[in-house]
């Protein structure tokens, strides 16, 4: 009997391995999609039980934090935005049954204290709870709240970069919403019209009008296309591409320059000049101030849009035949993000670089020292650094003495350019028609903040909506 | 042999070691602080083990060194996680149990100490069988039988709730092992070749069929699968071990598999419950629940686990389980999510090495039904542990068996060392008969 028993003793042994073999399947190899299974709420509980780390301003306000709820064991921690609907735009939310949006999402890592692998590994031999890192961002508290104030309830975004380090120091949408409504509003936010949570700086696609004469007349210089002093005869209309194209008020302006051609918004004169400079050259500038792409901003992707010539939602390309003339004015079908429109100020401001836009500024461990901070990182070179300051006086113009006269500030030179756009669906906005712009940047000679304003369905134009705007902003990050 | 019970008294201190640190983290866990308040209880589980030990080594002197250590290695384990558990639901599963481990002992001691000549049990095979019988059918009384999850496997007498089987396994492993001592020649002679395979001689076949049909009525009466499974294994590696002819074995297995078909298509709960073995996510949040929850912390365990005391047992905030009967059913589980793979690996290789002592215990045994008691025993032991490990790893459909010692259950403490008071039994006899070189 004894072989027999041994041979017992080894089928028993095969049957454990048998245990061993599927306990390692669960615990390793099918681990991954086990942690990704609908049904598996464990993943949602346990980040509910880390202290995530708080979102604060770049002067130390508190944007988001997490409070305490329940004790011992069944400790967990619920999102709080103490600044309401302040910053329900970029920062999102983050909520266990709604998941994570906007900054909230794109840093969750850092936010949860998951960033550092060695360091997590250690704490769990620690025995240690898993703590949350703090953020500080970019943002001003006193150039949102001054955007908030400035767009006074018009729906509409306002962008501000701090135009040699990317910095985005105010980013604000009209209408917001609450981040602590989330729980028990979510499907009427979502519903909702008005579309409070789209992030409108970012998400809002919108025809960026005169404002796009600043990629054209950029394309235009560096590319040698024209010198400053070159002039192009700018009648009161133009035929292109067999329809008639009139500059705004009907006016005549004859042989022209491209500083006086920005100064009163010239169409007639854009127009030629694009179809000068034809199809391939302006997209190749247009990539290059970040249009045909996502932005480069700390936000998920799937949260952001992007720049460029639409048809019945496909992005264009160079090849693609379409209405040069037009498109250099700011028309056919292009579309433009406030970011896109704030990133073409910056880069101007910044002689000719365009900086990565980065919303956080450092990354803090839980006992306040700091982990990581932001260093700025260009982009792309866009333009050359003679041109960069061709188009800074032509903008210094546009403010001292043309369509944007109501973004000067007293004593600082400011730099900018107006855009009054006619919306496409404009069923959606009761009967006021047009999408107003502003963009620039300040001081004109050392710029240290660039804006773009833009007022949806308004009856009002660039230079009157969305200037003062800009310059209220612009004002409040200058005395600082 | 002193040199026997001397290692068994220096396996004893790592056991208590493991059951005070264990403690021991509880407590820093939840109070942040240590009070000597572990340390006590390690003691105090070490003494209960001393006084055992020196039972054994007047009463059992020749017995296997290893068994009694790991048995209550096991039982340390599941004191240890009984006590991580309370601190979080508040029971007080670990007192129980440590009562239970104390009455356990004082049984070990009364069956070594009144089947000292356990030949006697020869005797009453019949009895014992028919007890055994009666026992696993009492949970379908009216009145003291009870229901759990659409399977008959606890009975109740006012405060006090048992599950029979646990005993009952014991009963019939005695009976087997003495039954087939006497008839496993006649079993192998009488045996004819039927196209190509060995059948039993038909008039000896009756007492098998019985158990084969007990083993099906336990599937239909009783609804217990995971028991069912594991008595037949059983009976199985008894018939294998006694006869050599693993054409028995494939014909039982055969029969096994048919029969258990036949019940799955015809009782409704047994449907459900393998139904759901194959898919759980058809009702993720009701029947298929336990079984999806066991993947979902073993996935979060991985390797090395998520640390002791560290895996989510509650639904944070409310008092409804994440991890459903954590303490008798998931209890491997719950070991995996917290100690991870290695972990169970450690628990699967404890029982390993009980299977490798029973097992050698069996080999040094000089008579037939010693040999046969001592294998039925390791097996039914290893299989019990195989069935529930197995379940809750969705191997086989889960059913609610303990874990051998580390599950909470007094009659499963009381079974376990009436199970290892027989095997110290017989190896104290076979150790003693090769020592005085009979």
């Amino acid at each position: 009997m004894n072989a027999r028993i041994v041979k017992l003793f080894a089928f028993v042994g095969v049957m454990f391995a048998v245990l061993v073999g599927f306990t390692s399947y669960w615990t390793v190899f099918d681990a991954d999609n086990l942690k990704n299974e609908r049904v598996n709420k464990r993943p949602l509980f346990k980040a509910q039980q880390i202290e995530r780390g708080r979102i604060l301003t770049a002067d130390g306000e508190v944007i988001a934090r997490s409070v305490r709820k329940g004790r011992g064991a069944s400790i967990r921690f619920v999102r709080n935005y103490p600044e309401g609907d302040t910053y329900g735009h970029p920062i999102g939310y983050s909520f266990v049954q709604y998941g994570n949006s906007e900054f909230e999402a794109f840093h969750n890592s850092e936010l949860i204290g998951d960033d550092n692998e060695f360091a997590s590994a250690f704490d769990e031999l620690r025995g240690k709870d898993p703590v949350g890192n703090d953020i500080v961002t970019s943002l001003d508290a006193d150039a949102q709240r001054t955007a908030f104030e400035g767009l006074a309830g018009q729906p509409g975004a306002v962008v501000a970069i701090e135009p040699d380090t990317g910095a985005v120091k105010a980013m604000v949408s009209v209408p917001p919403y609450d981040p602590n409504t989330v729980p028990t509003r979510f499907a009427a936010l979502n519903e909702d019209p008005a579309a409070p949570m789209v992030n409108r700086p970012v998400q809002g696609q919108y025809p960026p009008g005169s404002t796009f004469k600043l990629v054209t007349a950029a394309a235009a210089l560096d590319s040698g296309a024209i010198s400053p002093d070159d002039t192009i005869d700018s009648p009161a209309s133009i035929e292109i591409q067999g329809n008639p194209l009139a500059n705004a008020d009907n006016a005549p302006y004859g042989p022209i320059n491209v500083t006086k051609a920005l100064t009163h918004s010239v169409n007639t004169y854009f127009a030629q000049l694009g179809e000068e400079l034809g199809t391939g050259t302006l997209e190749d500038y247009m990539s290059r101030f970040g249009f045909n792409a996502k932005p480069q901003l700390d936000l998920p992707d799937g949260q952001m849009s992007l720049s460029g010539v639409f048809s019945d939602g496909r992005l264009l390309t160079g090849d693609d035949p379409m209405d040069v003339g037009r498109l250099a004015i700011g028309q056919e079908r292009l579309l433009a993000t406030p970011i896109q429109m704030a990133e073409v100020a910056a880069t101007i401001a910044n002689g000719g670089d365009l900086m990565k836009p980065r919303i956080w500024s450092k990354v803090l461990d839980p006992d306040g020292r700091t982990k990581k901070t932001m260093s700025p990182e260009k982009q792309s070179d866009v333009i050359s650094e003679k041109t960069a300051a061709e188009l800074t006086e032509a903008m210094k113009d546009v403010v001292n003495e043309g369509t944007g006269t109501a973004a000067a500030l007293s004593g600082i030179d400011v730099a900018g350019k107006t855009g009054t756009a006619e919306i496409p669906d404009v069923d959606r906005c009761d009967g006021l028609p047009n999408q107003a712009w502003f963009v620039g940047f300040a001081p004109a000679d050392d710029p240290q903040i660039a804006v773009a304003a833009t007022v949806e369905c308004t009856d009002g134009q660039g230079g009157t909506v969305a200037a003062p705007i800009a310059a209220a902003v612009m004002q409040s990050l200058l005395e600082e | 042999m002193s040199a026997s019970r001397n290692r068994e008294l220096l396996a004893l201190v790592p056991v208590a070691l493991l059951l005070t640190v264990g403690f021991a983290a509880v407590f820093a866990q939840n109070d942040n602080q240590l009070t000597n308040l572990s340390l006590s209880y390690g003691l105090y589980f070490l003494a209960i083990c001393l006084a055992t030990h020196i039972y054994i080594r007047i009463r059992l002197p020749d017995a296997d060194p290893y068994l009694f250590p790991l048995l209550a290695l096991l039982t340390a384990i599941g004191l240890v996680m009984l006590y991580r558990l309370d601190s979080e639901t508040g029971n007080e599963l670990a007192r129980d149990q440590a009562n239970w481990f104390v009455i356990g002992l004082v049984l070990f001691a009364v069956v070594v100490h009144f089947f000292r000549d356990y030949s006697v049990l020869e005797r009453y095979r019949y009895t014992i069988a028919l007890v055994s019988l009666a026992l696993l059918l009492a949970p379908r009384l009216p009145v003291i039988g009870s229901q759990v999850n659409g399977a008959y496997l606890g009975i109740s007498l006012g405060p006090i709730s048992f599950q029979p089987a646990e005993l009952a396994k014991i009963g019939i492993v005695i009976f087997l092992a003495s039954y087939l001592r006497e008839h496993r020649e006649l079993l192998v002679v009488g045996a004819r070749r039927v196209l190509g395979v060995t059948f039993p001689p038909l008039k000896h076949l009756g007492p098998l069929l019985v158990v084969w049909g007990a083993a099906m009525f336990m599937l239909i009466f009783i609804r217990d699968l995971g028991s069912s499974l594991m008595f037949f294994a059983a009976f199985l590696a008894l018939i294998y071990v006694a006869t050599g002819r693993l054409s028995f074995v494939i014909i039982g297995m055969g029969m096994f598999l048919a029969g258990a078909w036949v019940i799955y298509n015809t009782v409704p709960h047994v449907t459900d419950r393998v139904d759901i073995w194959l898919d759980p996510y058809q009702d993720p949040s009701g029947a298929g629940y336990q079984i999806l929850q066991s993947m979902f912390a073993m996935a979060d365990g991985g390797l090395f686990g998520e640390g002791f005391a560290q895996s989510m047992v509650l639904i944070p905030g409310t008092d409804n389980p994440l991890l459903p009967a954590a303490q008798t059913d998931l209890i491997y589980t719950l070991i995996t999510a917290e100690l991870g793979l290695f972990g169970a690996c450690g628990i699967i290789g404890i029982y390993l090495l009980v299977a490798a002592r029973g097992f050698k215990v069996a080999l040094m045994a000089n008579d037939g039904f010693s040999k046969l008691l001592a294998t039925g025993l390791t097996t039914v032991f290893a299989f019990q542990a195989f069935v529930i490990i197995g379940g809750v790893t969705r191997v086989i459909p889960l059913t609610g068996v303990t874990l051998p010692l580390v599950s909470y259950g007094g009659s499963s403490i009381l079974a376990n060392f009436i199970l290892l008071a027989l095997l110290l039994l017989v190896s104290d006899r076979a150790r003693r008969e090769a020592r005085e070189g009979i």
